[in-house]
Parts: structure tokens; sequence; C-alpha cells
């Protein structure tokens, strides 16, 4: 018996959604499969990683504040991704806006006044832009690549925020610690429900999703980063300017990460230090990918996502199990999207090609 | 003074190593047209996988053929989906990264704090003390010299054999090289096993020689330094071994410059070698046109035997 792949003649729609529904059940099975390998017993693992977190208000609030810079990156990333630009620095881009907002904090550490959040998150979206302005820039002037660029500023972004810490904007009365003072309350976030740490970042996100949403459906500009996307030729003849589109895709998921980041400093955290997110930055991506590049499905994949953290936390506690898995299952999950993906343009065929389909896809091409 | 820059050299050689191994495994799986980026996620699983065995039977030779098993095994999983299902070569690249770096943090949970004495290094009676030259050319361990000679290898395979031949085919046109009777599956199959077992004999150098022991996201960048390199090399695995030199001693400037008393902080000096790349990625870019006749025609396509 032989399998092999057909193509469609036109992408199948459905599985465009079925798609990541399927990732999810193979993640599911893989995941218990891997849970026996490490000793212990799947189903009460699952319901440690997955169910457990979520069972309580308070879980389910921490569930969507993890989801918050998620949906925030992802969004921005699916932008850009869509036009085949490929912003992998967005935790480079968080780190900055961390600094940013965090700054902006403790140099009007006596200042109360309802301007100051506002200030901390302009801030971080300044931040953000400034470290994606880089690659934009060099690939819009020089041609390089921004996969590479990108990537390279986390790192430098890491060791800034490394040497803040230690320095400049390290705690006067903190034991030589590495972190910042504490932030008073207005530098931190409302929270929006009571009894958890909920807070207003969350909405901003979901602003932030439906203002994508519109752009993309309502705007040229949409239009014309799904056509360099898909047709770059057709584009370039149309009179699309693609550096333009460089700049702005770069700017606006830069921006979008500096937002989350200073978000995160401002809200579930309080004060900068030394290692400001668990890696949202990378998450994103496969987030961006989960949620279709649509804006409405990233918020859903962002919350998906969010359960991996929440759930890598409870297992670590209740089952003893290391919090590495959280990462696995993240990797995992977009391995078996990116092979379901196939079914979109291709379908499964069973056996040999019969000999009237080979003839006339032949003649097809004469 | 003679022994500063001994050491020094020496220094410089065990910087460079890891990246001479990933750079040269990326350039084949390149010229085959096909572009992984999850060189970091190999890296870092090769890593683990080696300190994992060096630690438990105490065999270096295991140990090594371990990271390269290691850096294959995900290798395979990324040819399966981009070769096999099609997938795209970016995105499955970059989940290559996220999983390796969580796996290997799975897998390292154990040996976090164990420590293993090193790779032995050769040693010749007379040769090895030989003043200078001894220690640097006599000296080291077998993965150095194996680096050079896969530099070496290398290049003569892609030139000078046939195979290098029909990989460089499948890269340039994988149409043609089709339709003349090569499977492009097989042979880029080929190439990105090979390039993961590479990655993960750098990764296996990081964590046996490098600093022998484990540490989570231990590669720190060097799988994506690698691939700056084969740009930066125009896909020449010669050119690929200096530039690895090349960023070892940026490394190493790093190192040594606060001995020297260079007031200025140290995780400052640690960005130079992230910084250095981006310099020279857009050296090297800066002539779009040059950039583009270097690069493997088929880099990043998807092919299907139907068209």
């Amino acid at each position: 018996m032989l399998i092999r792949l057909e193509p469609r003649a036109e992408a199948s729609r459905a599985m465009v959604y079925q798609s990541p529904l399927i990732a999810v059940v193979l993640t599911l099975i893989a995941g218990m499969i891997m849970f026996r390998i490490l000793g212990t017993d799947p189903l009460q693992a699952v319901h440690a990683f997955f169910i457990e977190p979520i069972s309580t208000v308070q879980g389910l609030a921490e569930l969507l504040i993890k989801a918050t810079p998620l949906i925030l990156i992802g969004v921005g990333l699916a932008l850009g991704f869509q036009a085949n630009i490929w912003n992998i620095g967005a935790e480079g881009q968080l780190t900055l806006g961390a600094i940013f907002g965090g700054i902006v904090a403790l140099a009007f550490f006596d200042v109360e006044s309802i301007f100051l959040l506002p200030a901390m998150l302009i801030a971080g979206i300044v931040g953000g832009m400034l470290w994606a302005a880089v690659p934009a820039f060099l690939k819009t002037r020089y041609n390089t690549n921004e996969i590479l660029t990108s990537l390279m500023l986390v790192y430098v972004s890491f060791l800034l925020l490394s040497y803040l810490i230690t320095g400049p904007l390290r705690d006067p009365d903190g034991f030589n610690f590495p972190e910042s003072r504490l932030f008073h309350d207005s530098a931190l976030l409302p929270i929006i429900l009571e009894g958890t740490r909920l807070h207003l970042g969350f909405l901003v996100a979901l602003l932030f999703a439906v203002l994508a949403w519109l752009m993309i459906v309502k705007h040229i500009i949409g239009f014309q980063i799904k056509v360099i996307g898909m047709a770059p030729a057709a584009a370039s003849f149309a009179g699309f300017k693609e550096k333009k589109l460089v700049w702005l895709t770069l700017l606006i998921s830069g921006g979008a990460a500096g937002l989350a980041g200073a978000i995160e400093v401002s809200g579930p955290i309080g004060q900068v230090i030394p290692v400001v997110s668990p890696g949202y930055g990378f998450t994103a991506i496969i987030v961006a990918f989960l949620g279709r590049l649509h804006p409405i499905g990233v918020v859903l994949a962002g919350i998906l996502m969010a359960l991996t953290y929440l759930g890598g936390d409870s297992a670590q506690i209740t089952m003893n199990l290391p919090n590495a898995v959280t990462g696995v299952f993240q990797g995992m999950l977009l391995f078996f999207l990116l092979a379901s993906d196939v079914l979109i343009r291709y379908r499964i065929k069973l056996g040999a090609p019969r000999v009237r389909e080979v003839t006339q896809r032949q003649e097809g091409v004469t | 003074m003679i022994d500063f820059v001994v050491l020094a050299l020496l220094t410089i050689i065990t910087a460079s190593t890891p990246l001479v191994f990933a750079a040269i495994g990326e350039i084949v799986v390149e010229k085959a047209g096909v572009l992984n980026l999850g060189v970091e996620g190999m890296m870092i699983v090769g890593a683990i996988g080696a300190f994992a065995v060096a630690v438990t039977t105490g065999d270096p030779t295991l140990a090594i053929l371990a990271g390269a098993a290691s850096g294959l095994v995900l290798a395979f999983i990324f040819g399966f989906l981009t070769l096999y299902l099609l997938s795209n070569q970016v995105a499955t690249g970059l989940a290559l990264t996220l999983f390796g770096i969580g796996f290997s943090a799975l897998l390292g949970n154990g040996f976090v704090g164990q420590t293993y004495g090193g790779l032995p290094h050769l040693d010749i009676p007379i040769l090895s003390d030989l003043p200078f030259v001894g220690q640097l050319i006599f000296g080291q361990d077998v993965l150095v010299y194996l680096s050079v000679f896969s530099a070496l290898g290398v290049t003569w395979f892609l030139g000078r054999t046939r195979w290098g031949l029909a990989v460089r085919a499948v890269g340039e046109n994988h149409d043609a090289a089709h339709s003349i009777g090569f499977s492009v599956t097989l042979i880029r199959m080929g190439a990105v096993l090979f390039g993961g077992a590479m990655a993960g004999l750098g990764g296996a150098y990081l964590s046996l020689a490098h600093t022998p022991l484990w540490v989570e996201n231990m590669t720190a960048g060097r799988g994506w330094i690698a691939l700056a390199l084969v740009v930066f090399a125009s896909w020449k695995p010669w050119r690929a071994f200096f530039g690895a030199y090349l960023f070892g001693g940026i490394t190493i400037v790093q190192l040594h410059a606060q001995g020297f008393g260079v007031d200025v902080p140290s995780q400052i000096l640690s960005m130079l070698p992230y910084l250095a790349t981006i310099v020279v990625l857009v050296l090297i870019s800066r002539d779009g046109s040059r950039a583009r006749l270097n690069a493997p025609a088929c880099l990043g396509r998807s092919f299907h035997a139907s068209g």
C-alpha cells in the first residue's frame, strides 16, 4: 500500500480551520505518551496540566494574564507573517518595552499622576518600535535578512536589561539584589476583576486584536499585506510599496511587543527584574500560526498557549514534573500544526495513481 | 607574552569549533535548497545528548556519537515535515528551535549541576611539547581536528564528487534535477540529516569541551550565528571556517578586554558577537545582486513531483 499526496484543485477553506484542531488532538495524544515515558499516569498528568489550572476563578484570571502578551505580540507578528516579513525578535522588542516602561516608572517614582501609566505604556511602544526599526532599516536599506538581525537583537536586549538592572535601575535600598524598586500604585495597571490579578492589559490586547482585524478587512493596507505575501510580483506591478510595508509591519509588531513588555512590568510583575518574560516573544510565533494569522484566531490561540504555561507550573507543583514540559508541548503543537497544514493544499490518497489521472495530468501540462 | 598568545589562540579555537560544525553542516543543507532555521535547536539537543551520555557512561566516543545522533533525530523531524509534508521551511525551522530548547531542558533536568572531565587531548610525545605550536596544533581534542577535516571534506564533496554535484543540482533547479532522474526528496533528506548531525556535533563540543557542564539554553544563539556565517561565507565551506574563527576571535577579545582593564561593563562587551553578526550581515547583503547570485536558486522552496 502506498500513501501519497495529491494536490487539491483549490486550497481547502475547511482544512484551514480544522488543521489547528487536529494539531491540538495529536499534541494531546503525543503528550500523554510523553507523560507515560516520564513515568507518570498520563490521565492524571493531563488533568494537572490542562484542567486543574483553570478550575478556579483565580486560575482563569491567570490564564488571561498570561494570554495578554501572547495576543498582543501574536496579532502583530501575524500581520508581518502574512506579508512574508519574519520578525522573530519579538522577545527583544518586549524586553525593550519593559525597559522603557520601567525607566519612566522609576524616573517619576514619586509622581502620583493619572498620566504616569499611559506614559509608561507609550514609552514601551516606543522602545519596541525602536528595536524593530533596526531590522526594518537594515532590510529596506541594505537588503539584510530580518530573521537574523531581529533575533541577534534579542540577545543584545537581554544583556542590556542585565546591565541596567545591575547598575542604573537597581533598587538603591535593595541590598545589591538585581531588581528595581517596586512601582507605586499609580504606575500599576488597575485590576478589572475583584479578588484576582487580572488587569486592564487584557482589554488592551483585545482592543488591539479588533483594530488589527479592522485594518486587515477594511483598510487598503491590509489588502496590500495579503497580496505581497501571496504574490509579490503582482504586488509590485500594482505599485504597492514593499519597503513601506516592511517598515509598517515591523513597527506595528515591534510596538505591540514593546507594549506587552510595558504591560508585564506595570501589571503582573510590578517592578523591573532581570527576566521579564518566559519566552512570550517566541511562543507568540506559534500563537500567530495556530491562530491562522487572523487576529480573532490569535486571541483564541493565545489563550490556549497561555494554558501551556499554567499547565507547566501546575504539573511541576502537583506532579513534580519538570517545568520544561511547557516548551516541549509548545514545540510539538507547532510541529503537528505545520504537518496538518499539508491537508489544506493536498489530500491523502492510498495506492498508486490511477492511469487515467496520470494521463489527464500530462494532457493538462501539454 | 608568548604564553598569553597561546592561551588566547587556544580559547579562540574552543570558541570557534562549535560554529564551524554548525555552519559547515548548514552549508550542505542550503546547497541542497533547504533552509533549516532549526540549527539552534539541533545544537542544544546535541549538547544535552552528548553530555548525558558522557556523564552516564564516561565514554567520550559514545558521547560524541550521541551528540551527532541527537541532532540527526531532530533534523529528521524537520526533513519529514518540510520534504514529505511540504510544510513551510521557515516556520518549521523556528518550530525545531523552539522544540529543541524545550526538549533539551526536559532531558537535561536531571543533569543540572553535574560536571564532566572534558574531552581527552591529543598527546604525541615530542610534538605536543613543542613550544608555541605544540599545544595549538598537536594538543587538541578529536572534535577540533574533526571540524577542520569537515571543512576539507565538504569542500571536496561539493566540488569534486558526483553526489556533491547532485546536491548542488537539486539546490539550484529541483525540477531539472528531478527530470534527469535524481530523487530530489531523498538527496535533500540526506543533506538535512548531515546538517543535523553536524549541528549536533557543534552542540556536543559545547557541552563536552567548551564548558563541560549542562546549562539550559547554553548554545546562547550560536546556531543563529552559524546561520549568519553561511550567508557571510557565500555558501563556501572554507570561508565559513575562517568566518567562524573570526567570530571566535571576537568572543575572546570580549573576554580579555576586561583583563586589560578596559572599563566597560561586561554585559556591553558580551553584546559584541551579536552586534558583529549584524554588521557582517549588512556588509555582505549590501550588494543585493551578489548575495542573490551566490545563494542556491531553489533555497527555501518546497518540491512536489506533481508540480
